[in-house]
């Protein structure tokens, strides 16, 4: 096997390295690795000044001309904001929101995008329309009606706002198990039912385990979505210590609006944006992944 | 093994209970869409046509709430304006420059991973603590922007107060994350068959020629969704504004999102509030009904089209 391959990759080898020097292309290549590199450190400018504005003392930021690089790095802003702030308990906070939510997200969307994925029932692709519609509805219409709703059981100033409707999961994730079911081959489903297997466990059994790049990218996308988002727990949320993050840094500013703390607010918000930031670069490929199935499907 | 029909079925029987185990697998969907899609919509819709404060029971006024904003709020209009803005200033580059980056990309760039990384980054993350971190970036007095400008000679501009430059900065803020879009449209590129661009270099196209003839057209679907799904997402901006201006300065950015916002949960108006977002939705609506609309005249489909 090896020894076919090899002289079939060979001349396409050479053919490549023996074209003479393309000046034309070359240029093109400087032209584009010189944009690409501007455009790059553009990008990174803020964070760039976030960080080094979290490591300065408060005169070096307001000064003009500004400070690029603090004289000594403050790191006592870091552990600051613990003190000044229950900066922990906003992260715990956050942390129990985005895991009931992803789990709700999972269980929701799972079954629903099973449904419309692989059983044929009346009336199934007028409800997948509907469905994928749902995305195109903002939220601010249902804002009022979902705070009245959450008002009359009581559960204002609780979490479960944010939980339990996940259940019930989530267009746009319902689309992507969709997609992710559509590709199983139908012999395994088969096989399967001539074993004995009922759906649901066909369900839970072939498709779920066959199925962990979507759970892993509906997962990280909810995870996004539960910790950035500021408008439900600005409705939702009445006490202090039940803030999440998001929540817990708009205190933090409009606390500081008068003083200005900025090197303790942006230590908070590096913080805040750490799970993010870590999160992208340890699974950058399930997110790619799951932007262009979007894309490409519509 | 499958070269064999399929010997039929017990047909009905099976269908049946298909149906119904599909039924069971949509239900919390289902029930999810009309307890917290339908009926919300419904009574908002009911509610945008009453009198109600929070308080009491809804009085029913007819149309009075959209009269009212049409012929008398001044707020509305700033809403209106602020949000159209923001959608032009930001949609056509959110395209052209994601198309851009992408194109780049697409040349077998070394070290396209890396490079696809740091574009995409600013995309991914958002919320309070990027909003918390632009406003100081903008900074009339000690922000890295004024600083970098600076350095060209340009005067302190007040970018976040001065309300001739505020929508400026904002458009600047979302083009931070153009790799939201230009990911999409990398997927789109290396979709399209090398063999299309060798055809055309036979047929004597330049690379021009190419960009326009072949690039361009096997691309418009995906131009097509990126100016869909940004027009949704652009129209109902909030959180930036919230955290960066609250809607001002003098209401230059008091967009939609930040009006209903305050409508409903500052000054108690839910009735309004409600109105208002009917008329978001419904600017939403006709916009995204126009693209479609007009998505037959340039929208090319490689597979023949689809007729959805």
């Amino acid at each position: 096997m090896t020894t076919k391959t090899q002289p079939a990759a060979t001349p396409a080898a050479t053919t490549t390295t023996d074209l003479p020097f393309n000046r034309r292309h070359f240029f093109q290549m400087l032209v584009t690795y010189g944009l690409l590199f501007s455009g790059a450190a553009l990008l990174m400018v803020p964070f760039y000044w976030m960080i080094s504005t979290s490591l300065k003392t408060l005169p070096e930021v307001q000064t003009w001309p500004i400070v690029w690089v603090p004289a000594t790095p403050v790191w006592q802003n870091y552990p600051a904001v613990f003190q000044k702030t229950p900066f922990a308990r906003y992260l715990l906070n956050s942390m129990v929101i985005a895991t009931g939510g992803i789990i709700g997200t999972l269980v929701g969307s799972s079954l629903a995008g099973f449904g419309f994925a692989r059983l044929r029932f009346p009336g199934r692709n007028f409800l997948f329309f509907l469905c994928l519609t749902t995305m195109m509805l903002p939220a601010w219409v249902v804002i009022v009606p979902h705070f009245m709703m959450f008002s009359a059981v009581g559960w204002i100033d609780t979490y479960l706002p944010f939980i339990v409707p996940a259940f019930f999961g989530n267009a746009y994730h319902i689309f992507l198990f969709r997609q992710s079911f559509m590709g199983i081959p139908r012999e395994l489903e088969d096989a399967a039912r001539i074993d004995g297997c009922n759906t649901f466990r066909i369900f839970a059994q072939i498709f779920l385990p066959l199925s962990k790049p979507v759970i892993a990218t509906v997962s990280i996308f909810s995870f996004y979505y539960y910790w950035n988002d500021l408008v439900y727990p600005l409705v939702y949320l009445q006490s202090q210590l039940k803030f999440p993050v998001s929540l817990g840094l708009r205190m933090f500013q409009t606390a500081n609006s008068g003083v200005v703390d900025m090197p303790k607010m942006m230590a908070a918000s590096l913080m805040a944006l750490l799970p993010c930031v870590v999160l992208f670069f340890v699974a950058q490929r399930l997110f790619i992944q799951g932007v262009v199935i979007t894309g490409v499907e519509k | 093994m499958t070269v064999q029909t399929t010997p039929p079925k017990p047909k009905s029987k099976f269908l049946r209970r298909e149906a119904i185990e599909g039924y069971l697998f949509i239900l919390p969907w289902l029930i999810g869409f009309v307890i917290f899609r339908f009926g919300p919509m419904v009574y908002s819709m009911f509610l945008s046509l009453t009198d109600y404060a929070a308080r009491g029971a809804p009085k029913f006024v007819g149309l009075e709430n959209y009269i009212y904003m049409f012929t008398k709020d001044p707020r509305f209009l700033d809403s209106l304006r602020s949000t159209f803005q923001y959608v032009v200033g930001f949609l056509p580059l959110n395209i052209i420059i994601g198309l851009a980056i992408a194109m780049l990309m697409n040349q077998k760039v070394r070290g396209m991973t890396t490079f696809r990384a740091v574009y995409y980054l600013p995309a991914v993350i958002s919320g309070v603590a990027v909003a918390i971190l632009w406003q100081f970036v903008f900074h009339k007095q000690w922000g890295i922007l004024n600083a970098i400008l600076s350095l060209f000679g340009v005067k302190s501009i007040g970018w976040l107060v001065d309300p001739k430059w505020v929508m400026v900065a904002f458009v600047i803020m979302s083009i931070w994350g153009v790799g939201g879009s230009m990911i999409i449209y990398l997927a789109g590129l290396q979709s399209i068959p090398t063999e299309l661009y060798e055809a055309a270099a036979i047929d004597g196209a330049n690379r021009f020629r190419q960009f326009r003839s072949v690039t361009i057209p096997m691309l418009t679907p995906t131009i097509f969704f990126v100016l869909i799904t940004g027009l949704i997402a652009a129209f109902q901006i909030f959180e930036n504004a919230y955290i960066m201006t609250g809607g001002g300065p003098n209401y230059a950015t008091y967009f939609f999102g930040l009006n209903i916002y305050f409508t409903a949960f500052k000054t108690l108006n839910f009735a309004y509030a409600s109105a208002l977002a009917w008329i978001l939705f419904a600017i939403i609506v006709a916009l995204t009904i126009m693209v479609f609309g007009t998505s037959r005249r340039w929208v090319f489909y490689a597979g023949g089209g689809d007729d959805a």
